[in-house]
C-alpha cells in the first residue's frame, strides 16, 4: 500500500454503473516523510476522506476487497486516513 | 516477494474494517527500491529484515478474512546467505 495526499476531486457523470455513488479523489503520491513524490492516482474513497488529508491507498486487484468495492472496476481504493507516521531515526 | 527492512509505523484511526487491529509498517526494499506500507501478519517490528508478499496474494495471509492489502509481511528473516 502507498501513502498519498488528497489534492482534488473528480466528477464523472457518465461512468460504469458500479461506480455510481463512489467518490473519486485525486491523490498526490508522498513518501513516508510527507514530501511529494512524482505522480498521482485517482482512487475511490471508502473511508470518507477529504481534500488535504494524508491517506493509505491499496492498489491492484486487492482494491476490490475494500469496503463496497466488490466486483467493481476499481484498481485503487483509499482504505485509511493517516494520523501519524513514525520513522526510525 | 522481496526482502525489506521495517523503517517505521503508520497509525490510521479511520480505516477499512478489515484493517482494524492490524499493524501497518513502512518497509523499505533491500538492494534498492522504494518504501511501501505493508500489513504485518507475523509480529514484525521496526529494524527487522522481513519478507514481503506483494499483489493480491498478499491478502491470502489473512484468509478467510478479505483484507484489502497488496503488501503483507509474511516472514521475519533470520539470516540471508548470498554468494560472494
Amino acid at each position: 500500500m502507498i501513502l498519498a495526499r488528497i489534492v482534488g476531486t473528480v466528477v464523472a457523470t457518465r461512468k460504469d454503473p458500479r461506480l455510481e455513488g463512489k467518490k473519486l479523489l485525486i491523490c498526490q503520491l508522498i513518501n513516508p516523510r510527507g514530501d511529494d513524490e512524482k505522480g498521482y492516482i485517482i482512487a475511490v474513497d471508502t473511508v470518507t476522506a477529504g481534500v488535504r488529508e494524508e491517506v493509505l491507498i491499496v492498489q491492484g486487484s486487492s482494491a476490490r476487497m475494500a469496503y463496497g468495492c466488490k466486483d467493481t472496476p476499481v484498481d485503487a481504493a483509499i482504505v485509511g486516513i493517516v494520523n501519524q507516521v513514525d520513522l526510525e531515526p | 516477494m522481496y526482502l525489506g527492512k521495517v523503517i517505521g509505523t503508520v497509525v490510521c484511526s479511520v480505516k477499512d474494517e478489515a484493517l482494524v487491529a492490524k499493524k501497518l509498517l513502512i518497509v523499505e526494499r533491500l538492494y534498492g527500491g522504494g518504501a511501501v506500507v505493508a500489513v504485518d501478519a507475523v509480529g514484525a517490528g521496526v529494524g527487522e529484515t522481513v519478507y514481503v508478499c506483494r499483489g493480491k496474494e498478499a491478502s491470502f495471509a489473512f484468509k478467510e478474512t478479505e483484507v484489502p492489502t497488496e503488501a503483507t509481511i509474511v516472514a521475519i528473516v533470520d539470516e540471508v546467505q548470498r554468494p560472494a
